[in-house]
């Protein structure tokens, strides 16, 4: 991977699909990685990815999904675990990546979807939109590995250093304004015992 | 062993329990009648402490914890708690997590300031229209037995708990 690339920003980045790069982190998950999808869309096209049993769907709870990952990941460090959550999620808890870097989860990994758009909400603009640079806010919350993904062969890169490599990560990927693949079946505790019984943890 | 008859602080006994049921991770944002709990808390090795920017994330740091497996609470004083409602309906709740949250109660029995007392009358109504476990600790005596039993009982039952700290326990003892 080049500097060049590594220090793009949110303007160089190119518009890819949160439904086929969800598919593509998924299909490199060998090791039971542990995957929360944050409100609405993130959670769904990881649903509609296929229902791993260690992945979390959150159903409600805006901008928590990086905190329950972090959790996730204190109590199991030697599972990877990855956040994926909305632009407009992860504005709503900013202080959460500055939780992340001070706690310097290693084994945690955070990927945004960034459409610039509360997209389930009516698609009305969030502060990406404006000009506010998620890469920029987490490397300012100390989040050193925290990168724009240029394309998708470089986020497929970023995606298999995090696998292997030491965290915290934190992955932008801008997206265009498609549906998700599917929809989650909304049980909140069928989603949790499922998830618990996926990462061995005794209740 | 009997509490009352040795010297042994509030927050030793609760830092005490907290160890015996195997809680061992703990997010908090401080708070002044918390501060010695924390201090203990940060030089016990057995601890794992977590200190996020709001009471949210330590709601669900915890929350995220317990279904990896692991035992934790969350510290919080009244104000704190009045910003985490939506995560208790949200996510604690639907999903029957067994959270634990420890509530020092400011607002009340002779404090000054006009803005803790209001945030802390919304504490109970809230708690009660979520159907949470709720409790004020108010004398040592009643202390090991209520941090003890309510955490037994919200791992049981897979629900969340709230042990709150009335003035009367930690204001009393402490002056
Ligand atoms: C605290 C809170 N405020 C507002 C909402 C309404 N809401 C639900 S999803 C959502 C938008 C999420 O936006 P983003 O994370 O960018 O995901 P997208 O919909 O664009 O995929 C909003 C505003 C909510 N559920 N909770």
């Amino acid at each position: 991977m080049s500097d060049v690339k590594a220090q793009s920003g949110r303007n160089e980045a190119s518009v890819m699909n949160r439904s086929v790069m969800t598919q593509l982190l998924v299909d490199k998950l060998k090791s039971g990685e542990a995957v929360i999808g944050g409100i609405g869309n993130s959670n769904f096209d990881l649903w509609a990815s296929g229902q791993r049993p260690q992945n979390f769907y959150m159903l409600g709870s805006m901008g928590l999904a990086t905190p329950i990952a972090l959790g996730v990941a204190l109590a199991q460090p030697q599972r990877k675990v990855f956040a994926l959550d909305g632009d407009g999620s992860i504005l709503m808890q900013l202080g959460a990546l500055g939780t992340v870097a001070a706690e310097v989860s290693k084994n945690l990994a955070i990927i945004i979807w960034d459409n610039g758009l509360y997209q389930i909400t009516g698609s009305q603009k969030t502060l990406t939109s404006a000009g506010a640079d998620l890469v920029a806010i987490a490397k300012g919350a100390g989040i050193a590995q925290s990168y724009w993904a240029f394309d998708q062969a470089h986020f497929e890169s970023l995606i298999e250093r995090a696998l292997v490599e030491d965290g915290p990560w934190f992955i932008a990927v801008r997206i265009d304004a498609e549906k998700p693949a599917g929809v989650t079946e909304r049980d909140p505790v069928k989603i949790r015992l499922n998830f618990m019984q996926g990462l061995g943890a005794k209740p | 062993m009997s509490t009352s008859q040795t010297n042994e602080t509030w927050y030793a006994v609760v830092a005490r329990v907290l160890k015996a049921n195997k809680v061992t991770l703990v997010a908090y944002v401080p708070d002044n009648v918390l501060a010695p709990l924390i201090k203990l808390i940060h030089a016990d090795p057995d601890f794992t402490v977590v200190c996020p920017a709001r009471e949210e994330e330590a709601v669900a740091i915890v929350a995220g914890a317990y279904m990896g497996g692991r035992r934790g609470i969350a510290l919080m004083q009244t104000s704190g708690f009045a910003t985490i409602p939506n995560a208790l309906a949200s996510l604690i709740c639907p999903y029957e997590i067994p959270l634990l949250m420890m509530i020092s109660e400011r607002g009340t029995l002779g404090d000054f300031q006009k803005g803790q007392a209001i945030v802390c009358r919304t504490m109970r109504p809230v708690l009660q229209s979520l159907g949470i476990e709720h409790f004020a600790i108010q004398d040592m005596g009643q202390l090991e037995f209520v941090v003890d039993s309510m955490i037994k009982q919200a791992f049981a039952t897979q629900a969340p708990a709230a042990m709150i700290l009335s003035p009367l326990l930690t204001k009393r003892v402490a002056a």
